[in-house]
């Protein structure tokens, strides 16, 4: 070992690329991470690969010769995010991408808002310096998101009731409530529906919550499994986390009505459960801001303490600008005062304090009156083409289908999404054969679906459907 | 009651927790209290006189609870104090002096004292607004591709071996922060070894990162307080002392908060030391370009590291050197053995972000790129770049010849020695405090000032201050 040792410290020496591809394949399976020290192997010895200008002293410290990473294994692409990645490899000029949750136009292009547009002209227009935000991020973000989601006028606004931290988009403010859950409330559990965003699960893992599903999707209705979502809410130990979507449920699109939200919030009351609401799609579901934040505003009018992550993604396409909140509805204003001060806690050592770009768009947006009513125009405007694109998708559906399956949940569901009900297989048919890249749970995204091309994925839906099982 | 008190409690809640497990008239309860559990002791202690209530609650940061409080599950969340640093900003901005000196913040100031954003910033977010094919599109979790090309080629320089072997992995992080932060919870997964050795003293957001990114911190000894040099004796016996594969944090250059930084002949014995000992380096680049005004000279640490032939961590932050704090632009770099191995640390790396926050912001990234891609603005760049060093630098002597003109006791040399934006002056609680009294003069008790923070205009009111607090206080 020592002599096979020596010779690749020797061959590492000329540091060429062809020496580092044979120093690969020589470790290939022969060195172990970590416990074995290779510099004493190799006392006094020359080490060429420092350079003479380092003084040319003999060095006794030989940089070691097996990496300390070695044993690391290769990840798997992400569930989601991987499939852009595969859709962009493939060349076939069929090919659909209903992958990735953002909007495209009918021309499947990338959609800038023409607010933000504005916005950012302004903003560079007024010269605005880069200094750090403060941990909670900007203040008149923070205010705008506060009444965006609740109405100015609620009371829980008017009574300081409410904490509110800047988040990065909802992945960072989802982190952020689950780091204080863990803190705060250890042991207890979250609860999330089956099924739901596939980064739920991986956000309370290594925030160190443990989590459990409650019934959600009822394949046999492509609908909701109201009944088994109630008892399994009703099961879990008093004080749990409950994870609700507050609109166009990811992955399935399919949301409580009305009613069910009140027998939701009341069997959460009779356990002193939490509400935790995961808000990503705000006036993008229904084309209103209002009518989206009724399942929130809801539990916050029965006086009940809550956590609801925002996202700004969707609703002002500000996907990559990272910009959210994480808010915490307490029972008084001295609580909410001090859950923040926690919240800042746990944000200074993740990233000391939040990107200032995304909230200040947000902040100028909501706080222009012009500005606001062209986004609402904006926002009717994008969830209208996907409601359009949902009837095209099931007319064509039901023309072609003459077996007599009920394809209306489509028209059913809300949102970005569709849950086809395909299952793997079936999805993997999708991709294989039809150059239609979707998520391996059958979900669609409609926002990446044009009405030209409805008859074409209904084609692939129909075969996969059929002949796939 | 007691008894309760001494109950199973988590060591990182210790002191919200204790209020919660005081057991009041039979009702005790452990950290998994139920919330009925709580909201019930939250009301009973309602129901008992002051002198009842628990001896053990938390000094200084347990919640005194209101009646409003009753039913909220929220009720045993103390109030977090206040960050020191920013705290101190707090306090200068309440103060109504005319003559108040703020040198306590981290960011630097023009000679008018105000925020900069540079000209090529501005240029590069032109250009970027302007151009209307520009789309907002999801970043892949690693960030953007040529800001993470572009910055490794910044800190290793263009022709390193490192990226000529394809054997770095860079990933686009929150400014230096969350390239810290992933970096250790990275090391906390797939690391064998989970002791973290950070320099006494240094940036007090370093402990708490590492913390919470799962690894365990030791220290060893840096700032020599009688020198205010380097202790590098102590450095290097704390570094051969440390256990075969422990961590080292160390500062790439302009450390923080002392400003002392080791010669390059030290730098190369530390070097020694390291690789012998099989400890894995980790940098914190924070100010490259920023201390000496030269980008190659300020990243040479860095780049012994990877012309060795070993692999090191770094963290990059474009706060400072590009004037970006608020736009959170950073990398995180792995320069692994092979570029098989590094393949495998990036993916891994990506899984320890997309549950954090997904991918990272697209716009300060953006104007790095912009700006590190283009000859004119780079060029543009490291001109205003050495013009923000050089006015720190020129602080440095106008201080250090102000207190030499009063003849001010004690050796000031230390002034022009140490490097970066800060300077750790060697005065005491007290005489910061007496500073802040009488002169109002705003700095971090630990008598670190922020040199950004300074210009001509003030330099002598700064050197009164000093000559005061160390002929008048002990």
């Amino acid at each position: 070992m020592a002599s096979s040792m020596l010779s690749l410290a020797s061959a590492s020496a000329s540091a060429s690329a062809s020496a580092s591809l044979s120093l690969q394949e020589n470790l290939k399976g022969k060195v172990k991470l970590g416990s074995v020290h290779f510099a004493s192997c190799l006392p006094g010895k020359t080490n060429s690969i420092i350079k003479a200008n380092h003084f040319g002293r003999i060095s006794m410290s030989v940089a070691l010769n097996a990496s300390r990473f070695e044993g690391i294994a290769m990840a798997p692409p992400d569930p989601i995010l991987g499939v852009s990645e595969a859709f962009r490899a493939d060349t076939d000029e069929k090919k659909l991408n209903l992958g990735v949750g953002a909007y495209r136009t009918e021309e499947l292009h990338p959609y800038v808002l023409k607010v933000v547009k504005k916005a950012e002209q302004l903003m560079l227009e007024r010269g605005e310096n880069k200094e750090y935000l403060p941990i909670e991020g900007l203040a008149a973000f923070n205010k705008a998101t506060a009444e965006l989601l609740l109405g100015a006028d609620n009371p829980v606004i008017k009574e300081s009731r409410i904490a509110t931290v800047q988040g990065l988009s909802g992945t960072g403010s989802l982190r952020l409530a689950a780091a204080l859950i863990e803190r705060y409330f250890p042991g207890s559990k979250v609860l999330i529906s089956s099924p739901t965003w596939g980064n739920h699960k991986n956000i309370f893992n290594d925030a160190g919550v443990p989590w459990s599903e409650y019934r959600y999707y009822d394949p046999k209705t492509v609908g909701l499994d109201f009944e088994g979502m109630i008892a399994d809410i009703k099961a879990a130990p008093d004080g749990s986390f409950i994870l609700l979507h507050g609109c166009a449920h990811n992955p399935t699109g399919i949301d409580p009505t009305p009613e069910q939200w009140e027998k939701i919030a009341d069997v959460i009351h009779e356990k002193n459960h939490v509400a935790f609401f995961d808000v990503a799609y705000q006036g993008f579901a229904s084309g209103s801001l209002d009518e989206d934040a009724s399942s929130v505003r809801l539990f916050a009018a029965r006086g009940m303490e809550l956590i609801v992550a925002q996202s700004y993604s969707k609703n002002l396409g500000l996907y990559a600008e990272r910009i959210g909140a994480i808010n915490v509805v307490c029972s008084s204003a001295e609580a909410a005062s001090r859950v923040k001060s926690q919240l800042k806690r746990l944000a200074r050592p993740m990233y000391s304090n939040p990107p200032v770009h995304g909230a200040r768009v947000v902040a100028n947006v909501v706080g222009d009156p012009a500005l606001f009513g062209e986004w609402k125009a904006e926002m009717e405007m994008m969830a209208g083409r996907i409601k359009n694109v949902r009837q095209k998708l099931y007319d064509s559906l039901m023309a072609k289908d003459k077996s007599g399956k009920d394809w209306s949940f489509i028209l059913k569901q809300i949102g970005m999404f569709s849950f086809t009900g395909l299952n793997k297989a079936q999805s993997d048919n999708m991709t294989d054969k039809w150059h239609v890249y979707m998520t391996k749970d059958g979900r669609i995204s409609l926002a990446g679906l044009s009405l030209a091309k409805c008859e074409y994925l209904a084609d692939a839906i129909m075969d996969s459907y059929h002949n796939v099982s | 009651m007691n008894k309760a008190c001494s109950g199973q409690i988590s060591a990182r809640v210790v002191s919200e927790r204790k209020e919660m497990n005081c057991g009041i008239h039979g009702v005790s309860f452990s950290s998994s209290a139920t919330p009925s559990e709580r909201r019930l002791s939250a009301l009973a202690r309602h129901l008992i006189s002051p002198s009842e209530s628990c001896s053990c609650s938390a000094s200084g940061v347990s919640a005194s609870i209101t009646s409003s409080d009753v039913g909220s599950v929220f009720s045993h969340v103390a109030r977090a104090p206040e960050d020191p640093i920013l705290g101190v900003t707090v306090a200068y901005n309440k103060d109504s002096s005319p003559v108040k000196l703020n040198l306590g913040v981290g960011a630097y100031r023009t000679e008018e004292g105000k925020p900069l954003v540079l000209n090529v910033v501005r240029k590069a977010e032109q250009q970027l607004v302007n151009n209307r094919s520009r789309v907002k599109e999801y970043l892949p979790i690693v960030g953007l591709a040529e800001f993470n090309k572009l910055s490794a080629k910044l800190i290793f320089g263009v022709d390193s071996p490192c990226i000529r072997d394809n054997r770095v992995t860079t990933v686009q992080c929150l400014s230096g922060t969350g390239s810290l932060r992933v970096g250790g919870e990275f090391l906390t997964r797939h690391y064998h070894q989970r002791i973290i050795y950070i320099p006494v003293p240094t940036w007090g957001n370093h402990p708490k990162v590492f913390t919470l990114a799962g690894l365990s911190v030791k220290s060893y000894r840096y700032y020599d307080p009688i020198t205010r040099g380097l202790d590098f004796k102590g450095l290097l016996e704390d570094l051969d002392s440390a256990p075969s594969g422990a961590i080292v944090l160390l500062h790439a250059c302009a450390h923080n908060p002392t400003g002392v930084d080791p010669s390059i002949q030290q730098w190369e014995q530390i070097r020694q030391m390291i690789r012998s000992k099989g400890l894995l380096p980790f940098f914190d680049s924070a100010y490259q370009g920023f201390a000496s005004g030269n980008l190659d000279k300020d990243a040479q640490s860095v780049r012994m590291f990877v012309a060795d032939g070993g692999e090191c961590i770094v963290a990059q932050s474009f706060a400072k050197n590009m004037g970006l704090y608020g736009e959170r632009v950073g990398a995180l770099s792995i320069v692994c053995k092979t570029a098989d191995v590094a393949g495998k640390v990036e993916s891994q790396l990506k899984l320890v972000i997309r549950p954090m926050y997904s991918n990272p912001p697209i716009h300060g990234a953006s104007i790095v790129a912009a700006i590190l891609r283009d000859r004119t603005l780079y060029d543009e760049w490291t001109i205003e770049l050495k013009a923000m060093a050089d006015r720190i630098i020129s602080m440095r002597h106008q201080l250090f010849n102000a207190l030499r003109d009063r003849d001010t006791p004690g050796d000031w040399s230390h002034i022009i020695k140490q490097i970066g934006m800060f300077t750790f002056t060697g005065l005491n609680v007290r005489q910061v405090s007496f500073m802040t009294r009488e002169y109002h003069i705003y700095m971090t008790a630990d008598g670190r000032i922020s040199m950004a923070g300074l210009s001509s205009s003030t330099v002598s009111h700064l050197a009164d201050a000093i000559h005061a607090a160390v002929t008048h206080v002990a």
